[in-house]
C-alpha cells in the first residue's frame, strides 16, 4: 500500500492540484458572494471585518499550496511525468556536445582562440617589459627578444587561414558534416524506436535516490540518447584536432633551438645562486607561453565558422526534436531545467532546493518511521515515539555522587581472600549511580521530543529560580539593586554568543543545552516577574495592610496573582526564544534534536530533510504558542479587566 | 471607649532634591468618640489624605501622637478597615473571596467565613454575588464589595479615601444613602475623606474644612443631616434651607482659600 502511495506520488499530487485549483476558485466565489452580501451593511470600520472569512483562509492555503507545487515542479511532474526522463537526454546531448561548444562562442561570448590570442599577447608584453637586464649578456638578451618575437609571429600565423594547411582544413570541414548529419537524424523523427525493458524498469522521477531516471523511457528519448551517444564519438574526435601549418612548424623548431641554446647555458655556466635561479626563471616563463602557443590549439576564426553552424544546427534540430517538451519547460520547469553531470541527471533551481510538497510528506514518513531497522528516524533515532525508561537512570540524573560522598563512614576495600563485599555506602553509591534496577516508565522518545524536554527542563528550572527572584526584585530595593547588575550585563548578550562557552563547560550533551537554554528563560522570567510585581498598586498593598495580612501573606495572596498576566506573557516569550535558542544550539553540537537533523541534512544538501525540518520547528513552536494562549486565556481571565 | 484622639499632630515631608521642607499637617487635635460620622473636607493639598493615611497607619507623623482607644497608632491594623476611592479589589478572585481575604488572613475557620461573608454581603445588597468575578462589576457594585470587604473584619474605625469619587451621580446617591445606614446599624465610627460639599454635609455629623500651608483643621462644625438623612430622602435634605445656606458658607470659604494659594503661588 504504502509503496504504491510512493511510487504514484505524481498522480496523487496530480489529484491534489486540481483539488486546490478547484477549492482555490471556489472560494474566491464564495468569498465574493460573501462581500456582496455585506456591502449593503458594511461600514467603514465594521468590527466583523477583521474577522476574516473560512473562505479566505481556504483560497490562501490554496494558493500557498499551488504556488508550491509550481515552484518545486510538482506540477511538471504530476502531469509530465515523463519529462524529466526525456529532458535528461537532452542533457546527455548537450553534455556530449560540451567539448566543442566550449572553443565556440555558443554559451559563452568568444572564440576559445580569441581569449588564447589577447591572453598569451598581454602575457608576452609584460614578460618583455619586465626582463632581468642584470643577469643577461646583451646577446642573450637579442636571442630572449627574438624567441618573444617569434612567438607573436607564431600566433599571427596560426590566426591566419592562408597558412593552415589542407588536411587540417578537411578535418574541420569533416566533423562539421559529421555534426550536421547528427542534426538530419533529429529532424528525421524518432518511428522505430522502441525503449529497452531495463530502461521502462527503472523508478519513477523522484520515487527513489536516483532523482531522474537516467535510461531513456520513450521513443523520443531513445533518439536523443543514440545522438547523444554519437555526439559523444564526434567530440573526441574533435579534442584532437589541431592547427597544421608548414610555415608555424619551420618556425617552431627554430625556436626551440633557440630556447634550447639558452636553456644549455644556464645549465653549463657557473653562476652565482641566485642569478642562476633568476636565469632558470625568466627563461621557463618564456618557453610556458611558446609552448602554449606551439600545440595549434588557436584557430582562425574562420575555420571554425563551419562547426559553429553545424553546431547552431544541431541545436536548432535539438530544440525541434523536444517538440512540445519546450512548451512543459517554459511554462512548468521554472530555472534552470535539468542538467547532465557526469553519472546522473539532476533538477536545477526551484526544483533542486524546493522539495515537491508529495516528497516532504515521503520524507516526514520515512522519518518519522519508528522501526529503525526498517530504516526509520534518523541517524539511529527515532522522531517521535516511546520507550522504557529505568527508574534508575532518574535517580542517577537527580541524585549527585558527592552527596553519598559526604555520608560518614568509609567506602569498602577488598579482603584478604580477594573478595570485595560493599558496605552500605557502596550500596547507596551504586543506587545514586543508577545501578539499582528499580523498575521501568514509559518515556517519550526521540528527536523531537530530545528538543522539546530540553526546552521544558529549562524552562521549569528558570519559572522556579526566576519568578521567586524576580518577585523580590519588584519589591526589595536591595534584591533590586544587588541582582540587577548581574542579570542586565549577562542579559543582551545573543544566547548563540554563550554557546561555546556553556557547551565547552557543560558538554554537548542535554547537561550544557538546558543551562544555555536556562540562561534564556532565567532573564526573562526574572524581568517579568519584576515588572508584575513592582506594578501592583499600592493601594492594593495598603487595603491587604489593613486586612490584617503580614508581608509574607501579601507576597503570597496579593503580589503573586497581581504579577501572573506579566509571568504567564514572559513564559510564553521565554519559550519562543528559547526554542530558537536551542535549534542554533542543536546545530552547534549534539547527536540528537530537530536542530542536529537539519544541520546534517545541510551537510549533505539535503534539501528534503532541511525543508522538513524546518516545518516541524514550525509546527512546534505553534504547538507551544498555542498551549500557552490557552493557559493564559484560562489561568488570568481578569487581564486587561481589573 | 474606643476613641480616636489626635494629639498635636503634625507631619513635614522632604522635597525630594532640594532641601525645602513642606509642612503637610501642623498642630492636629481633635477626638473622635466612638460611633461619630465625621467628614473632612478641603482643597487640594490641605494634608487630608495625609491625615487618613496616618490614621491607617500607613505613614509615621513627624511630631504628636494619634491613638485609637487605649492603643497608639503604629502601622496599619485590622481595627482600621479602609476604603479607597477605586476600590482596590483583588481582581483574580471573586466577590466572596475579596470579601473574606481578611478572615483567610487571620485563618478563620471555614463555616464561620462563610456565615460572615454571606451574612456582609447581604446588608451591602450583593446576594448571590459571591461567585461573580469582581471585573464583571459595576464601579458602585465594586464599591460595595470594597465595604463588605472591610465591614467582614469588625472594625472599630473605618477610614474613607473619597470612596465615592469615582461614581455616577445617581450610583453615588444609593452610596451615601448606603454609608449613612451603615453607620446607624453598625454603630462604627466612620472618617471621609471628600472633595464634595455636598457629600460632606450629608456624610457628615461633625465637618471638618481643612486649609493648606500648612495642612491644618480651619473650622469644625457640628451637622445635622447625617441624622435628616436617616429619615429622609436624601435629595429632600438638600433641599432644605439651613443645608444651602451651610453649603454655600463653607463653598466660599473653599473657594476663598484656592483664590490664596493662586495668588500666593
Amino acid at each position: 500500500m504504502l509503496d504504491w502511495i510512493s511510487d504514484n506520488r505524481a498522480v496523487i499530487a496530480a489529484f491534489l492540484i486540481l483539488l486546490f485549483g478547484a477549492s482555490f476558485f471556489i472560494a474566491i466565489y464564495i468569498g465574493l458572494k460573501q462581500s456582496a452580501l455585506r456591502a449593503k451593511d458594511e461600514v467603514f470600520g465594521d468590527p466583523d471585518r477583521t474577522k476574516g472569512g473560512w473562505y479566505w483562509a481556504l483560497c490562501g492555503v490554496s494558493a500557498l499550496m499551488l504556488v508550491w507545487f509550481y515552484y518545486s515542479w510538482g506540477m511538471a511532474r504530476a502531469f509530465f511525468p515523463t519529462a524529466a526522463n526525456e529532458f535528461c537526454q537532452v542533457a546527455k546531448v548537450e553534455e556530449a556536445l560540451s567539448p566543442i561548444t566550449a572553443t565556440l562562442p555558443i554559451g559563452s561570448r568568444y572564440y576559445k582562440s580569441t581569449t588564447l590570442v589577447t591572453r598569451n599577447g598581454a602575457q608576452l608584453d609584460d614578460l618583455q617589459a619586465g626582463m632581468p637586464v642584470a643577469v643577461f649578456t646583451a646577446s642573450e638578451m637579442n636571442t630572449l627578444n627574438v624567441i618573444m618575437d617569434d612567438t607573436r609571429e607564431l600566433i599571427a600565423i596560426f590566426s591566419n587561414p592562408e597558412y593552415q594547411n589542407e588536411v587540417s582544413i578537411s578535418e574541420f570541414e569533416m566533423v562539421a558534416a559529421e555534426l550536421d548529419g547528427l542534426s538530419e537524424r533529429l529532424r528525421s523523427g524518432y518511428d522505430g524506436y522502441v525503449p529497452t525493458a531495463e530502461a521502462l524498469e527503472q523508478a519513477n522521477w523522484g520515487t527513489s535516490k536516483v532523482e531522474i531516471p537516467l535510461l531513456p523511457e520513450t521513443a523520443r528519448g531513445m533518439m536523443l540518447d543514440e545522438v547523444a551517444t554519437e555526439a559523444a564519438g564526434i567530440s573526441k574526435q574533435f579534442l584532437k584536432l589541431r592547427n597544421q601549418s608548414d610555415e608555424a612548424d619551420e618556425l617552431i623548431a627554430a625556436t626551440r633551438v633557440k630556447i634550447d641554446t639558452i636553456k644549455a647555458v644556464n645549465k653549463s655556466g657557473s653562476f652565482a645562486e641566485d642569478v642562476l635561479a633568476e636565469r632558470t626563471a625568466y627563461v621557463k616563463a618564456v618557453e610556458r607561453i611558446f609552448k602554449r602557443i606551439d600545440d595549434g590549439t588557436i584557430l582562425p576564426a574562420e575555420s571554425l565558422v563551419g562547426v559553429n553552424l553545424a553546431v547552431v544546427n544541431l541545436y536548432d534540430a535539438l530544440d525541434e526534436a523536444k517538440g512540445g517538451l519546450r512548451t512543459v519547460e517554459a511554462l512548468f520547469m521554472p530555472g534552470d531545467g535539468i542538467v547532465k553531470s557526469r553519472t546522473q541527471c539532476t533538477e536545477q533551481g526551484p526544483g533542486r532546493w524546493l522539495p515537491k510538497p508529495t516528497d516532504v510528506v515521503g520524507t516526514f514518513w520515512t522519518l518519522g518511521n519508528p522501526n529503525l531497522e526498517a530504516g526509520g528516524g534518523y541517524k539511529g533515532t527515532v522522531l517521535l515515539w516511546w520507550k522504557w525508561l529505568p527508574i534508575a537512570s532518574i535517580v542517577d540524573f537527580f541524585i549527585p555522587d558527592s552527596l553519598i560522598d559526604m555520608l560518614p563512614g568509609s567506602y569498602g576495600s577488598h579482603d584478604q581472600d580477594g573478595q570485595f563485599v560493599p558496605n552500605y555506602k557502596d550500596n547507596l553509591l551504586a543506587f545514586a549511580q543508577g545501578e539499582v534496577y528499580l523498575g521501568a516508565i514509559p518515556m517519550f522518545d526521540g528527536h523531537i521530543w530530545d528538543s522539546m524536554f530540553r526546552v521544558i527542563v529549562a524552562m521549569a528550572l528558570g519559572i522556579l529560580v526566576g519568578v521567586p527572584l524576580g518577585i523580590y526584585m519588584g519589591v526589595s530595593r536591595f534584591f533590586k539593586s544587588f541582582f540587577d547588575p548581574l542579570i542586565e550585563l549577562y542579559r543582551p548578550v545573543p544566547p548563540l554568543a554563550w554557546a561555546p562557552l556553556i557547551l565547552t563547560i557543560f558538554g554537548i550533551q542535554d547537561d550544557g543545552k538546558i543551562f544555555l537554554l536556562f540562561m534564556v528563560a532565567f532573564a526573562i522570567m526574572v524581568i517579568s516577574a519584576r515588572t508584575g510585581a513592582s506594578g501592583t498598586q499600592l493601594s492594593k498593598i495598603r487595603a491587604s495592610h489593613s486586612l490584617g495580612a503580614s508581608n509574607g501573606q501579601i507576597l503570597r495572596y496579593v503580589i503573586l496573582p497581581n504579577a501572573l498576566p506579566e509571568i504567564l506573557t514572559g513564559i510564553r516569550i521565554a519559550i519562543g526564544v528559547c526554542w530558537g535558542t536551542l535549534v542554533a544550539a542543536e546545530m552547534l553540537a549534539g547527536t540528537t534534536g530537530v536542530g542536529f537533523i537539519e544541520n546534517v541534512a545541510r551537510t549533505v544538501s539535503d534539501y528534503e530533510l532541511i525543508w522538513v525540518t524546518i516545518l516541524i520547528m514550525g509546527v512546534l513552536g505553534l504547538l507551544f504558542d498555542l498551549v500557552m494562549r490557552y493557559l493564559i486565556s484560562r489561568l488570568i481571565p481578569w487581564r486587561g479587566k481589573g | 471607649m474606643a476613641d480616636l484622639v489626635c494629639n498635636d499632630l503634625s507631619m513635614t515631608f522632604r522635597v525630594p532634591g532640594s532641601p525645602l521642607e513642606v509642612e503637610a499637617l501642623k498642630n492636629i487635635n481633635f477626638t473622635l468618640k466612638k460611633g461619630e460620622l465625621l467628614s473632612v473636607l478641603g482643597p487640594s493639598g490641605c494634608g487630608k489624605t495625609t491625615l487618613l493615611n496616618i490614621i491607617a497607619g500607613f505613614l509615621n507623623p513627624s511630631g504628636g501622637e494619634i491613638t485609637l482607644g487605649d492603643k497608639s497608632i503604629e502601622g496599619p491594623g485590622v481595627e482600621r478597615g479602609m476604603v479607597f476611592q477605586q476600590g482596590a479589589l483583588f481582581e483574580w478572585l471573586p466577590v466572596a473571596k475579596n470579601v473574606d481575604f481578611g478572615l483567610r488572613m487571620k485563618k478563620t475557620s471555614e463555616e464561620e467565613s462563610i456565615a460572615l461573608v454571606e451574612k456582609w454581603l447581604d446588608i451591602v445588597g450583593l446576594q448571590g454575588f459571591g461567585d461573580t468575578p469582581t471585573y464583571q462589576l459595576s464601579g458602585g457594585m465594586q464599591q460595595r464589595v470594597a465595604l463588605a470587604r472591610c465591614l467582614v473584619n469588625d472594625p472599630d474605625l473605618i477610614l474613607m479615601d473619597e470612596p465615592l469619587g469615582a461614581l455616577d451621580a445617581l450610583t453615588r446617591e444609593k452610596m451615601q444613602s448606603l454609608v449613612l445606614e451603615l453607620w446607624k446599624e453598625t454603630g462604627k465610627t466612620i472618617m471621609i475623606i471628600t472633595h464634595s460639599v455636598e457629600e460632606a454635609l450629608l456624610l457628615g455629623e461633625r465637618l471638618f474644612v481643612m486649609a493648606p500651608r500648612p495642612g491644618r483643621i480651619h473650622k469644625e462644625y457640628r451637622l445635622p443631616f447625617a441624622e435628616r438623612g436617616l429619615t429622609k430622602s436624601l435629595r429632600d435634605v438638600k433641599q432644605d434651607e439651613d443645608f444651602a445656606e451651610v453649603r454655600e458658607e463653607i463653598l466660599s470659604m473653599i473657594w476663598n482659600m484656592e483664590e490664596e494659594i493662586m495668588s500666593g503661588a
